[in-house]
């Protein structure tokens, strides 16, 4: 493994109950995070190549890890979505090399399918910030039931030379969705957008 | 006996490989399981409160049950634990205290009999409020590698008639322990403290 793990969390959430009404099955999503080192902290690098190989590596990791916590088959996935947060010591686009070149690859081998762009988000910040993962169906992006986000946050990461990866994956898609637009039985799973 | 009206749960697994020192042979691993319940009592005084701890007890098994799972499966591999509570804005800190004996007797009776008080700590606020859940071994309180906390929290919850209740379980002492004190091999396991 190239990349220096210190820390691996995972978060499995389940909606029961909203508003009142009972939500059956429960909505249900997960996050797996790594805290790993960042080889190019502190220092001006030109090239990252050395963080889309642990990107490459973190895709598969965290993938598998996020669909053992839900535990479920991983071709029933049904949205996902990547997030990463650089330490002070870093830039955003150590961020940036390790989400966009090659994360992508292994988290669709993983899964099985995985038309659509995996939605993103990546910041810099301190120990404890606050990872708003967006969340977007996996063969469809405009699935609008599963437009959503999922909160996580380390409070002792990232530490000043760390980077904090996650990927959420979920089995569905927000608790009492009805707000129309396309639904998951209407994809056609060609371009990845309907 | 009132039934326990879950909005929401939320586990979380820890595994903790180095903190700077020497990486662990087997590492560290922490997990909470949260759950979002409905403050019967919000909104009002209510004298009589005491039978809500009965109403628990299922509720305190299930996420004990879940922890253990979570750690893998084996009881005998969880060597510490902790409790707290999150009331929301609407409940007082007395309803915080209903979850000491469900919460504590269900993580003592599935560990077989755990022979150390359960630490725990809790406190009113709003959404998205941290909690640090204190940690101490589960036979010997005085353990002093094993005094540890984890912070949890959940970014929709508790809304006002609302409570969050955790349970924490570890499997080993801080990573790169080492300040002395009772040491788990040492333990006598007669009265809970050494």
């Amino acid at each position: 493994m190239k990349a220096r793990i210190r820390k691996l969390a995972t978060f499995l959430e389940e909606t029961h109950n909203e508003m009142g009404r009972s939500v059956n099955p429960p909505s249900r999503r997960a996050a797996a995070v790594a805290v790993i080192e960042n080889p190019c902290a502190g220092k001006y690098v030109e090239d990252l190549s050395e963080l889309i190989a642990i990107g490459e590596e973190l895709g598969e990791l965290l993938t598998q890890r996020a669909v053992a916590a839900l535990g479920i088959s991983a071709p029933t996935a049904e949205s996902y979505g990547k997030a990463a947060a650089v330490g002070e010591n870093g830039e955003i686009e150590h961020a940036a090399a390790i989400l966009h070149p090659k994360l992508g690859t292994p988290v669709r081998k993983v899964l099985g399918k995985g038309a659509a762009l995996i939605p993103s988000s990546k910041k810099r910040g301190g120990m404890g910030v606050v990872l708003d993962i967006p969340l977007g169906h996996k063969d469809a992006a405009y699935v609008r039931s599963h437009f959503d986000g999922m909160e996580v946050r380390i409070n002792d990461a990232p530490r000043a030379n760390e980077i904090m990866v996650a990927i959420a994956i979920t089995d569905s898609g927000r608790p009492l969705a009805r707000v129309g637009g396309l639904t998951k039985d209407q994809i056609k799973g060609e371009d990845g957008l309907r | 006996m009132a039934e326990v009206a879950v909005r929401k749960k939320l586990m979380i697994v820890e595994e903790i490989y180095h903190e700077g020192g020497p990486a662990a042979t087997h590492p560290l691993r922490r997990s909470a399981a949260l759950a979002v319940i409905h403050n019967p009592f919000a909104g009002r005084y209510v004298e009589d409160i005491a039978g809500f701890m009965e109403d628990l007890k299922p509720l305190g098994l299930d996420m004990a049950e879940s922890l253990i799972a979570a750690l893998g499966g084996n009881r005998k591999t969880v060597e510490g634990f902790g409790k707290g509570a999150i009331v929301g804005s609407a409940g007082e800190l007395e309803h915080g205290a209903l979850w000491h004996v469900p919460g504590g007797y269900a993580m003592r009776q599935l560990l077989g009999d755990a022979k150390a008080i359960v630490a725990s700590t809790k406190k009113v606020g709003g959404p998205g409020t941290r909690l640090d859940v204190p940690i101490t071994h589960i036979n010997a309180s005085y353990v002093r590698s094993h005094f540890d906390a984890m912070e949890v929290g959940i970014g929709d919850a508790p809304c006002a008639s609302e409570i969050v209740l955790a349970l924490v379980m570890t499997t080993g002492p801080r990573v790169h322990a080492r300040v002395g004190g009772l040491k788990a091999s040492e333990i006598k396991g007669e009265d809970g403290l050494r």
